[in-house]
């Protein structure tokens, strides 16, 4: 099953570079067929969610072969309930940024859709490998395409970007990799066998020392790309020299891959580690937030806006991941799910302004409501679920780590609330100003609304941000067992009580998702 | 009986020898202007050799008490067998281009590839210097094989560097003698190892003429200025030859030598080796990125490359034994891919080998920009190419033995490498199309080679699970 998944995409792409006419002929049929693979992919992620046991915290769907056994490597992999919706993320989001490039992507669409499909496989591998080889080899094989796609058909500084992006994201992993192997060294040295399997590699002891060591290097990884202050500054050129569906995709899946490496591997690896560096992690995250909605206040173009704005998203998570309660690593891992649904609806919804007008400085729009008011619309909708209005999806996820944060410590809870208001200063405003006012610019005037092909673009974006926030228990649920396992094994009250009561530490709280479905309904 | 087996074991080499005659007999007979399928010829004494090493597998085969066919040999056999196969199969459009003469073309590739192999079987320091020399002459000659200026500058360069090293090496086989009376390395090892407490001075100097020697021929830093000059004067292809065949040969060497006559006397060489390794991987990296010429860019590759096989050298376990055999095939297969896909662009007059002349060649030849593109990022080490597995084999060795430095210094400069080989991709990918020289079309079986060897760097990037299996029972019995 999760196989098929994998590698469907990654056939699909090398069906449409067989195919692939001269001189773009056939390319009514590479685009249908690209979109087809990419529905297909959907509705497989759909199926392992409908078939996905909620209340388990195991692995499932789990596939396991040998692959290289002289180095104890197989080819590993399962969904839990934290891959489970970033699996079905990847799935919605790629139709979507496909579908979203049908008319702006004029030049060999073949190979964009070929190293897209190629980028979703590459993704969809790094959620669901238990493997540390096979999950390192996913997580770099995924800088090719996206390198290609900057790089082939992004905007003017194009080359630098993609320059920029692979070195800087290379370089953090890199280190990662003298860790894994050093993980696999040490299970020799404890077993007699090598083995790169994760709850093998769990129930090793390392060295203190090592540990240390080792944190840093995943986490320098996983920091680069999520992307932590002060790691962040090959963001905003990627982001915007990208062309829509690199954005979307960078923005919606790739920046996640971050904060699901810091929960899936540096903290259950090396628990004693991470509780060290937690609160280092979490001023860092906070500065992020802060700095980033700051940052993008003063943005004069709208791409350089949303993306900043991620830097300050993504430091909710880091929060939320670092609180080490129930609230905050559910929060954050709803979060992810819901800043991939709304940045990504943002990026689209720029890169349709920027198609019209070949330009994305916001002092050049004014006024659009009146002349696109569909598109208009859902911009709005958007744009509310980014700040985090009840009821969308942004609220769920936020509330829910400065909730959980504020147990661990309410001072970090205290600063991260000022990045919610800030992000409703920066958003609304730039809302005003591109859509409300007076037509400023004579272009302006003759725009034409949303197409039949960009509404099925926006549509299930919004959809899926309006039904995140009435309907979180949907998403919270298949959750929960997986992130109480993770807190089990890395708990900050089984240092500070007696080992026997920290399950029930953990429990004390209110069962995190009633109250705020509560409130959502409302 | 014992007559059969003494020459059991050398028929892979007798074979490209006979295939070697056979090329220069076809030149002398062939008739002006007459066509003949001289490659051919040395295609099949390939064949014949990669087949008889195949059957020789497991029998460790001993020829006259100074050639071995165990199965690390073997392999390295096998490893040169698929560099030659593709140089020979790269050779004729380029042979017709550039006029060369394609008897003696072939015939000092298979005479060079002999001397290799040789060179991976010899188990005594004299038959090793044999092999030496039999394979350096061959390669000094293609070097300057097109009697431009260049390229003899080029290979008189060399040869005197190479004349150099072969000094040393030789002067330390001496001292080595000096040591256990005798040039065998089973014979010196236990020598060596009975006086491990008390180790005389002569070993010492032949422990340290020797490794300059063999750091010559690997181009390991400080020994290695004679190679961007050597690439870049070379025909382009018989570069790629030099720089995968020669280095596999000399690998094969300096890992026999080191790590089972010298193994003792490790906690000497090691870490002498260390900082070898490290100079090497640090200085190919740092000088390649100031390259505009793409030759001497791979020139400083291949260094650095020596630096990541030193690496898994030093690491001296198991590990790092077999990382040695898996890493050269994989160097092996994409380094020679690179230096063909050059040569396949040039035209007579024109090398167009700079990187400005590869801008925008995704537009004019996709299928061989691709296959560019493939060998770079497996030069790289990036998944899912075989790279990556070759860069995570020699570090495990490097972790295993607790050299996290050294694993570290090498992911580091594997970055750097990443940045100048991206540069190339794009050029070919993202820079608008250049105006040059247009070349011949490629022929269909240098098309033919180009698949093959971007299939083999997918194949070890994505299934390599049964090479690195063969690899690791390869030194698994020897020593």
């Amino acid at each position: 099953m999760l196989t098929t998944l994998i590698f469907l995409p990654l056939a699909g792409a090398i069906l449409l570079l067989l195919l692939k006419g001269r001189e773009g002929r056939r390319d009514g049929l590479l685009r249908w067929l690209s979109l087809g693979v990419s529905l297909l992919v959907f509705a497989l992620t759909l199926v392992v969610w409908a078939r996905f046991d909620p209340s388990s915290a195991d692995y499932q769907f789990v596939e396991r072969r040998e692959w290289i056994p002289a180095f104890g490597i197989s080819y590993l992999v399962g969904v839990d309930g934290i891959s489970l919706f970033l699996l079905v993320l990847t799935g919605f989001l790629t139709p979507i940024a496909l579908l979203s490039s049908w008319a702006s992507v004029h030049r060999r669409f073949a190979e964009f859709a070929a190293f897209l499909l190629a980028l979703e496989s590459a993704m969809l591998g790094v959620f669901v490998s238990l493997d540390l080889f096979l999950f390192y080899l996913f997580w770099d094989a995924m800088l090719i395409p996206m390198y290609f796609l900057i790089g082939m058909w992004g905007y003017e500084r194009r080359i630098y970007a993609a320059v920029k992006f692979i070195l800087y994201t290379a370089a953090g992993s890199i280190l990662m990799l003298v860790a894994i192997i050093g993980l696999g060294s040490l299970h020799y040295s404890a077993t007699g066998e090598y083995s790169f399997e994760l709850q093998a590699l769990q129930e090793i002891p390392i060295p203190p020392n090592l540990e240390f060591w080792f944190f840093l290097a995943f986490t320098l990884a996983f920091a680069i790309k999520v992307p932590l202050f002060p790691f962040h500054t090959w963001l905003p050129d990627a982001h915007v020299e990208a062309p829509t569906a690199g954005s979307v995709i960078l923005a919606g899946v790739l920046l996640k891959m971050g904060t699901y490496g810091l929960v899936r591997f540096s903290f259950p690896l090396f628990p004693d580690a991470a509780l060290f560096f937690a609160p280092y992690l979490a001023v860092l995250a906070v500065v992020g937030i802060v700095y980033g909605a700051l940052v993008s206040m003063v943005q004069p173009d709208l791409k350089k806006l949303v993306a900043y704005s991620s830097v300050s998203h993504l430091g909710f998570v880091v929060l939320g991941i670092t609180a080490l309660n129930v609230q905050g690593v559910q929060g954050a891992v709803y979060q992810m799910l819901a800043h991939g649904v709304s940045t990504g609806g943002l990026f689209l919804l720029v890169g349709m302004l920027s198609d019209r007008r070949h330009t994305r400085l916001i002092a050049e729009f004014g006024g659009l409501k009146a002349v696109m008011p569909r598109l208009v619309a859902a911009f709005m909708i958007i744009t509310l679920a980014s700040i985090g209005l009840p009821g969308l999806n942004g609220f769920v996820g936020e509330f829910l780590i400065v909730l959980g944060a504020f147990r661990w410590d309410p001072r970090y809870a205290a600063v991260a609330v000022l990045g919610v208001i800030l992000s409703a200063v920066y958003m609304l405003w730039m809302f005003q100003r591109v859509n409300y006012g007076t037509i400023t610019e004579d272009e302006n005037a003759a725009l034409p609304d949303l197409t039949r092909r960009e509404a099925w673009v926006i549509g299930p974006t919004v959809a899926a941000a309006v039904l995140m926030g009435v309907l979180p228990g949907l998403f919270l649920r298949p959750m929960q067992p997986s992130v109480e396992r993770l807190l089990q094994r890395v708990s900050r009250e089984a240092v500070v009580t007696a080992p026997a009561s920290s399950g029930a530490g953990l429990q004390a709280g209110p069962v995190p998702h009633a109250p705020i479905r509560e409130t959502a309904g409302r | 009986m014992m007559f059969a087996s003494d020459f059991a074991a050398i028929v892979p080499i007798l074979c490209v020898i006979a295939a070697g005659i056979a090329c220069l007999l076809a030149e002398a007979l062939r008739q002006p202007g007459e066509q003949m399928p001289i490659g051919g010829l040395a295609a099949i004494g390939l064949a014949g050799a990669g087949i008889t090493a195949a059957l020789l597998w497991g029998r460790n085969a001993i020829g006259f008490g100074v050639i071995t066919a165990d199965s690390f040999a073997l392999f390295v056999v096998l490893v040169l067998v698929a560099i030659g196969l593709l140089t020979v199969l790269f050779s004729p459009a380029l042979i017709a281009r550039d006029e060369l003469p394609a008897g003696e073309y072939y015939a000092l590739v298979l005479f060079g590839l002999a001397g290799m192999m040789l060179m991976a079987m010899a188990t005594d320091l004299l038959v090793i210097f044999l092999a030496l020399e039999v394979l350096s002459l061959a390669v000094y000659v293609l070097t300057a094989i097109r009697r431009q200026a260049i390229g003899a500058e080029a290979g008189f360069k060399y040869f005197l560097l190479g004349a150099f090293s072969s000094a040393f090496f030789l002067y330390g086989i001496a001292f080595a003698f000096g040591v256990s009376g005798s040039t065998k390395l089973d014979r010196l090892g236990s020598v060596v190892a009975a006086e491990a407490m008390n180790q005389s001075p002569l070993a010492l100097v032949a422990l340290g003429l020797l490794l300059v020697g063999f750091a010559f021929k690997v181009s390991a830093v400080p020994f290695h200025m004679w190679t961007p000059d050597a690439y870049e004067g070379a025909p382009t292809l018989v570069a790629g030859f030099m720089s995968t065949a020669v280095k596999a040969a000399a690998f094969a060497a300096f890992t026999r030598v080191f790590l089972s006559a010298l193994e003792p006397l490790r906690p000497s060489w090691a870490p002498a080796l260390w900082a070898i390794a490290a100079a090497t991987m640090i200085l190919g990296t740092v000088v390649g990125v100031a390259q505009t010429n793409l030759k001497r860019m791979l020139a400083y590759s291949s260094i650095a490359h020596a630096g990541y096989l030193l690496v898994a050298l030093v690491a001296a376990n198991d590990v790092g034994k077999s990382a040695v055999l898996f890493y050269l095939l994989v160097y092996g297969v994409g380094n020679l891919g690179a230096f063909a896909t050059i040569a396949l662009l040039g035209t007579r007059d024109h090398a167009n080998d700079d990187l400005d002349s590869f801008a925008g060649l995704s537009a004019r030849h996709p299928a061989i920009a691709a296959a560019m593109a493939v060998f770079l990022l497996s030069l790289g080490g990036l998944p899912p190419t075989a790279g990556f597995v070759g860069k995570w084999y020699v570090f495990s060795a490097a972790v295993q033995s607790g050299y996290y430095g050294l694993a570290v210094i090498g992911v580091l400069t594997s970055i750097v490498s990443i940045f100048f080989y991206l540069r190339v991709i794009v050029m070919m990918y993202m820079a608008p199309p250049a105006e040059v020289p247009a070349p011949a079309a490629p022929s269909r079986i240098a098309v033919a080679a180009l698949a093959a060897s971007v299939l083999i760097t997918f194949y070890l990037g994505v299934l390599p699970g049964r090479v690195v299996e063969l690899a690791s029972r390869s030194v698994a019995t020897i020593f």
